[in-house]
């Protein structure tokens, strides 16, 4: 209640700034103006967001698919683990700015380009905080394994698996929020579609109004992806 | 060999240069042998040794003991995502056995809990959970149950009905009790040991049928020497 009071006061000084000071809506257009563009663009805006959101989407479920794998297989297997942690920590030195005009060239201006970012950008928290988290198991609860003498992949389902869905669900929060980065990056080095080629579009134009319209979209879905996502696992007592 | 025999430990145990006991000759009788001893003499290590479970120190010598064990540590070990009766049934399901639902309720009615089959952990009393652990640790069908200080972190009160409980249903198997406490030793031992220098001393119990009246006469005498007995542990 009170965050929704200060958004209302912050939103009124910034449309008192643009009426006093008379600064173009090209440079910054007040939030009146943004919410006109956004009424006669809803089509449009909708549109771009439906390409935006899947391409979140799918790469959130992707990397968070791939993730999982990661973390269970270097669980469950020493030589997984072995070969895989220098590689996890290799993939994460590379920057993804920097390969998304690489994979744009690679698989072309579609959706497949920008679900690979977001893949990159998520995969890597997912794998490692649910990683550390089966490892982080307590001492105490690992001797109930070994008094029964459990099977590695028996105590990983029991004991390992439920300690460390906590961690599990901290990531994945932090992965939602992270997703629509990737994807707006992957459109913004080459795309026909989606809020970020919109931005770029409107931006080239001048219709900074516009522009604003579709950073409001975007901020708007992250926002309600975030709270699924928050909801989902909350209902999972996570 | 006697049943009787079937549980001893025997040898030489060490952290690092430090001896924690050699020479050692431990039978474990049937009934309630009380382990008493200063910390870090090594009580824990000898029960985690009989349970073999990681200690950390260095042994050498041999271990006699049943195949499964029935264990408890002060903490309960209850899993927080798993349903009561799922904790109960644990050791099955870690070693990918058909779980005994019927067995498992049953245990949970004995020790007082009957119908909370399907709470989670988080909703139990502190004593309520040491009565899940004790149902976990009845669920192994077995001689030999190992208790590491279970009802230390138990008020007074929950304390005293939790050993009488413990005693009740682990009736017939050797027991082996690591405490620091020695109203409770005295309360349930039919044996006493205690861990000094390395060495395993007997002490006094008690005779008669455990568990004792704490308000007894005999009971405050015996207290009196059992504890100046281990005021005088350097």
């Amino acid at each position: 209640m009170r965050a929704l009071v200060v958004t209302g006061l912050i939103i009124a000084l910034w449309q008192l700034l643009v009426s006093v000071s008379g600064v173009p809506v090209f440079i910054l257009p007040g939030p009146l103006s943004v919410l006109q563009a956004s009424r006669e663009n809803f089509s449009l805006l909708g549109l771009h967001a439906i390409y935006t959101m899947a391409e979140i989407v799918l790469g959130l479920i992707a990397g968070a698919l791939i993730g999982i794998f990661c973390a269970v297989g270097m669980s469950l297997s020493d030589f997984f683990a072995r070969s895989l942690r220098p590689l996890l920590s290799f993939s994460q030195a590379i920057p993804v700015f920097a390969l998304a005009p690489i994979l744009t060239l690679w698989l072309g201006y579609g959706l497949a380009s920008k679900i690979v970012v977001v893949v990159l950008i998520v995969f890597f928290p997912i794998a490692s905080a649910f990683y550390d988290g089966l490892q982080a198991t307590p001492e105490g609860t690992l001797d109930l394994a070994r008094l029964a003498k459990a099977r590695r992949w028996k105590t990983f389902l029991w004991l390992r698996m439920p300690h460390a869905l906590p961690s599990l669900g901290a990531a994945l929060r932090i992965a939602a929020v992270y997703a629509p980065l990737g994807a707006v990056t992957g459109e913004w080095v080459g795309a026909s579609h989606g809020l970020g080629y919109l931005m770029l579009l409107a931006n080239g134009r001048m219709k900074t109004d516009l522009m604003f319209a579709a950073v409001a979209v975007l901020t708007l879905l992250t926002i309600a992806l975030r709270t699924l996502v928050d909801w989902g696992l909350k209902r999972q007592a996570l | 060999m006697t049943e009787a025999a079937a549980i001893g430990l025997q040898g030489f145990a060490a952290f690092g240069n430090t001896t924690l006991f050699s020479g050692l000759h431990f039978e474990v009788q049937p009934g309630w042998t009380c382990l008493l001893g200063a910390s870090g003499v090594g009580k824990t290590t000898l029960l985690r040794l009989f349970a073999g479970l990681p200690t950390g120190a260095t042994f050498d010598g041999s271990i006699r003991r049943p195949e499964h064990l029935a264990y408890m540590a002060q903490d309960d070990l209850l899993q927080a995502r798993l349903s009561v009766l799922n904790n109960v049934l644990l050791g099955q399901h870690l070693r990918g056995e058909k779980p005994d639902m019927a067995r498992a309720s049953q245990l949970l009615k004995s020790v007082g809990l009957e119908g909370m089959e399907k709470r989670r952990p988080a909703t139990l009393s502190g004593g309520q959970r040491q009565r899940v652990a004790l149902a976990r640790a009845l669920m192994e069908d077995t001689k030999f149950a190992l208790l590491d200080e279970p009802f230390s972190a138990l008020d007074t009160a929950n304390r005293e009905k939790m050993q009488d409980l413990a005693f009740e249903c682990l009736k017939g198997r050797h027991v082996l009790l690591v405490t620091h406490d020695p109203v409770e030793a005295l309360r349930l031992g039919a044996h006493i040991k205690l861990l000094e220098a390395g060495k395993l001393n007997d002490l006094s119990a008690l005779r008669g049928k455990a568990p004792h009246n704490t308000h007894s006469k005999q009971f405050a005498t015996a207290y009196r020497e059992l504890v100046s007995r281990l005021a005088g542990i350097k």
